[in-house]
């Protein structure tokens, strides 16, 4: 198989993986473009932030935060805190990575939110490099489409199927989560009942970026903890 | 675009891109001891667990309302329905039970 074929085989069937995160992201950025719009900013400022950022959470912030006229300078810190998690994530996605340029790693790097992340690990290794790229591109288009969508019209979708949508990312990760459970057995399932548990231990006293980070953190560890200890008293 | 408006947006896209493409770039996690790559193996699932929950208990006013969605969700994904199906099937489910009062 030449080099070539193989790219458009993996994209396309990233892309095709990328579609379900479309349309989880679709009320999320109409809603974002439609609080966008009330917060007092131009659609270019709105569907700008949607281009050059692709954060959700971080935008939503920055809007509350732009009501509150906060300083560019406390918005963007609090930006990079709520994005610091992303560091576990990409060195995940390093580590079942297949191997590619530093260009192509440093494009592909752009794309990887939480769900992008979420859809492309759970592939099997070796990740090919175009796959993410194809993820990412859809889900990509979907948020900038559809913050310009909501800054205009953010009724579009009658109410009842705004509102069920917003089962939509949760649907997805639930989705990304179970065959990994089926494939690899009670261990997954283990961290991610772990993950969660912190997460709502964490919530208390951390907002939702540290508290995400905070929890896998844990969750890895104390995960490894037990496994070691297993092994120990296996070993007896 | 008044030009604090342009600062907060380059500044955001710098500070969102750097966390995701520094390890890709600077890190060779190759080096690193097994016991490090093995834990950064298990991020994924952490992560989902993380994200799922508590969320979706907090997606809608009522609880029970995150939990229909995400029961549908599991059923789904365990019969091995394609992610765009247990995603689609989640949505019409709840806006169905929305929809329900109003048609008796």
């Amino acid at each position: 198989m030449t080099y070539k074929k193989s790219w458009s085989e993996e994209s396309r069937a990233g892309a095709v993986q990328g579609v379900p995160i479309a349309f989880g992201y679709m009320p999320v950025a109409l809603t974002f473009g439609l609080i966008a719009a009330t917060t007092g900013l131009t659609f270019i400022e709105a569907v700008m932030m949607s281009i050059v950022v692709f954060a959700g959470a971080a935008q939503y912030m920055a809007l509350t935060m732009i009501a509150l006229q906060s300083s560019a300078a406390e918005i963007v810190f609090s930006t990079f805190v709520v994005n610091l998690r992303h560091v576990l994530m990409s060195a995940s996605i390093k580590e079942r990575a297949d191997h590619s340029s530093k260009t192509m790693r440093a494009l592909y790097g752009f794309f990887l939110t939480d769900e992008v992340f979420a859809v492309a690990s759970v592939k099997e290794a070796p990740i090919k490099a175009p796959y993410i790229l194809g993820v990412g591109v859809v889900a990509y288009s979907s948020w900038v489409v559809f913050t310009g969508v909501g800054f205009y019209a953010g009724a579009i979708l009658p109410d009842v199927m705004q509102e069920s949508m917003g089962i939509a990312l949760y649907a997805l990760f639930i989705a990304l989560l179970i065959p990994s459970v089926k494939s690899q057995g009670a261990s997954v399932m283990v961290l991610a009942v772990l993950g969660g548990g912190f997460h709502l231990i964490l919530q208390q006293w951390l907002s939702t970026g540290w508290a995400i980070m905070g929890a896998t953190i844990l969750a890895v560890c104390v995960y490894e903890g037990i496994d070691q200890m297993r092994r120990v008293s296996n070993d007896k | 675009m008044t030009s604090n408006m342009i600062w907060i947006i380059i500044g955001m896209g710098l500070v969102t891109y750097i966390p995701r493409i520094l390890p890709l770039i600077v890190l060779h996690t190759e080096t690193w001891p097994d016991v490090v790559r093995r834990m950064l193996a298990r991020v994924p699932y952490a992560v989902l667990g993380a994200l799922i929950f508590p969320g979706i208990l907090f997606a809608y006013d009522a609880i029970w309302y995150g939990l229909i969605g995400g029961a549908v969700a599991i059923l789904l994904a365990s019969i091995g329905t394609p992610l765009i199906v247990v995603v689609g099937g989640a949505i019409v489910v709840l806006a169905g039970i929305q929809l329900m009062p109003t048609l008796f």
